[in-house]
């Protein structure tokens, strides 16, 4: 199905999503999403973050048909979701935040049974489903059922499962919690690869370094509103300080001054610098021997992109308050 | 979605309903040959004997369609509800929302499913009766259609009670508070007409009792309700409850938020 949908696509190359003016409140009265406005080009890697709560879930929800919007319009390839459900439902997978398989399914079951309702016969959804599998090195579990699997493996099996139809647009709603480090690293490597196949990939995450290592463009959501849409690049940019961590080789009593770059104590074995981006590592260095500081290690105190959110969000409350 | 596709993505939605239920064959198949096997002892065998006839046969071959049938009904209902409510708990129902499959495939693969395990206990029940009685079906062709309408219209209703559960309470509630008793009451163990003129046109508004006699007829050839009440019952019943089902899940009551 994915395949004879290309040729459907009406504009030539209409964006992969469209949102606007999108509110959701929900029956408590809970207002998710105030009216946000996004668009994700064709081909994007995309970062939607925010804080817990901000609205990312239900957003994705929407987009997807699991929550009933309230207001605003939702276009997938220039596919109106009012209009053209189904459709846009067959352009998307979804990899959801929550596990939410039968546990006492098997495996290979789950995602053969997830083909079958995208109108894939059992034969080549099965097919596709031992090649994705081995790709996410988890063929050895097939024949498991789910509730035996690790929750990395759990993960990797929502993965699979939402790549089953070929999707145009993959959403994943934070695929990395829980998941260790040098399996996270490995599918940082198959979301790229798939990314550079020409998936578009929106992603969810708490870990910024991730956002700041895969993805292309970005958003931030705050309250239910859309706070900062742009450049990944542009945006690390526009930061204008980085912050440094040195371990001194011995604890030191006084802290000497400098002119370039604001420096102050951690703790007795340990300096934080404030540097301006454009200046040079090296005066650092110069100072440190001027002073006879012997340095055992050095490292960034918060990756960039996680000190602009915090940076962002603390802005956006201050804002609010005084509004 | 082509009429191919969605009839491979009906296949997949009952092939799981039935592989669900055949996994857990103990809790889903064996109950009820063991249940029935006893009725069929002490009410067919030990009680009937004292009974002697009714409406001109063996009482525990006047009792034989009344006992099969409600296996049907029962078992009907409770695999779509359990397995409706379970996907709606667990969250797999969203495979299904999320994807192209239109709901009344979602309704009718699940009813489907339903229907499976109702006939599928059905028939081995009907095997556990062959070992204590003969059975000369009448008319075979209403047999099977009173019997796979009914299976239907169960699978239909646990549906609509799964949407609404929102406890595994709610999910027990009407097998044991309303199922149970109205099949029991359903003319399964007796004719109607041994009833007072008053119980027995109060009777007459349990639906069940329907389905029971016309099972019977179809059987044994005897009746307390025409074939024709029969088949009006199913059918009416049958077409509303099937559209409240599919106007729920299109408005995504107690699976969309
Ligand atoms: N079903 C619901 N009913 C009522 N309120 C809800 C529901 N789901 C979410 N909310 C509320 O909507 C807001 C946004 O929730 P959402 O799940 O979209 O956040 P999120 O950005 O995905 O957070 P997280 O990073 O923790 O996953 C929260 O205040 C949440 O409490
Ligand atoms: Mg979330």
């Amino acid at each position: 199905m994915a395949k004879n949908s290309d040729n459907l696509i009406k504009d030539k190359n209409p964006p992969a999503l469209q949102i606007r003016n999108l509110k959701k409140t929900y029956d408590n009265g809970m207002v998710a999403l105030n009216g946000i406005d996004l668009t994700i080009e064709q081909g994007d890697f995309f970062a939607l973050l925010g804080a817990n709560g901000a609205g990312k879930s239900t957003a994705i929800g929407a987009v997807c048909s699991l929550v009933n919007k309230t207001s605003g319009t939702i276009k997938v390839f220039g596919h109106d979701l009012d209009f053209e459900r189904d459709m846009v439902k067959s352009f998307i997978g979804l990899v959801p935040q929550e596990f939410n398989f039968n546990i006492f399914e098997p495996v290979i079951e789950i995602i053969v049974n997830q083909g079958g309702y995208y109108g894939i016969q059992r034969k080549e959804a099965f097919r596709r489903a031992e090649a994705l599998l081995k790709h996410l090195d988890l063929w050895d579990k097939h024949k498991q059922k789910a509730r035996n699997l690790s929750g990395g493996m759990k993960r990797r099996l929502m993965i699979a499962r939402a790549l089953i139809h070929n999707p145009k647009l993959l959403i994943l709603d934070e695929p990395t919690a829980g998941v260790d480090i040098e399996i996270r690293r490995s599918m940082w490597v198959f979301l790229k690869q798939l990314n550079s196949a020409g998936t578009t990939i929106i992603l969810t995450t708490h870990y910024l370094e991730e956002a700041e290592n895969m993805c292309k463009n970005i958003a931030i959501l705050d309250n239910g509103e859309v706070i900062e849409n742009s450049n990944m690049k542009q945006l690390l940019s526009h930061l204008q300080t980085e912050r440094l961590v040195f371990d001194l080789k011995e604890p030191m009593a006084t802290l000497p001054s400098s002119e370039l770059f604001k420096i102050q104590f951690q703790d007795a074995n340990t300096l934080e610098i404030e540097l301006d981006k454009n200046s040079s590592l090296n005066f650092v260095f110069d100072f440190f021997n001027q002073h006879n500081i012997q340095i055992l290690s050095m490292r960034n105190k918060r990756n960039r992109l996680e000190e602009f959110f915090m940076e962002r969000i603390s802005q956006n409350n201050k804002e609010k308050v005084s509004v | 979605m082509s009429w191919k596709e969605i009839w491979i993505a009906f296949k997949a939605v009952f092939i799981k309903e039935v592989l669900r239920f055949s996994r857990i064959w103990i809790q889903t198949i064996l109950p009820p040959a063991i249940t029935m096997s006893l009725y069929f002892i002490i009410f067919g065998n030990l009680i009937g004997r004292a009974i002697g006839k009714m409406g001109g046969f063996q009482y525990i071959d006047y009792i034989v369609p009344g006992l099969i049938m409600m296996s049907v009904i029962t078992n009907s209902y409770s695999n779509v509800v359990s397995s409706f409510f379970s996907a709606k708990m667990h969250g797999n129902v969203q495979e299904l929302l999320i994807s192209p499959t239109p709901n009344i495939i979602i309704l009718l693969g699940f009813v489907a499913g339903g229907v499976a395990r109702g006939l599928g206990v059905g028939a081995v029940v009907t095997v556990v009766a062959l070992f204590f009685t003969d059975l000369n079906i009448q008319h075979p062709i209403m047999t099977l259609l009173v019997v796979i309408l009914t299976s239907f219209l169960f699978s239909t209703a646990g549906f609509i009670n799964a949407i609404y559960a929102k406890s595994f309470d709610a999910v027990n509630i009407v097998p044991i508070f309303i199922l149970t008793p109205l099949t029991y009451l359903g003319g399964v163990f007796y004719s109607v007409n041994m009833l007072p003129p008053f119980w027995r046109d109060v009777s007459l508004f349990n639906p069940i009792l329907y389905m029971v006699n016309g099972f019977r007829y179809g059987i044994l050839g005897i009746s307390d309700i025409t074939p024709t009440a029969t088949f009006t019952l199913l059918f009416v019943f049958i077409g509303l409850l099937f559209s409240v089902a599919i106007f729920l899940l299109s408005r995504g009551i107690g699976l969309r938020d």
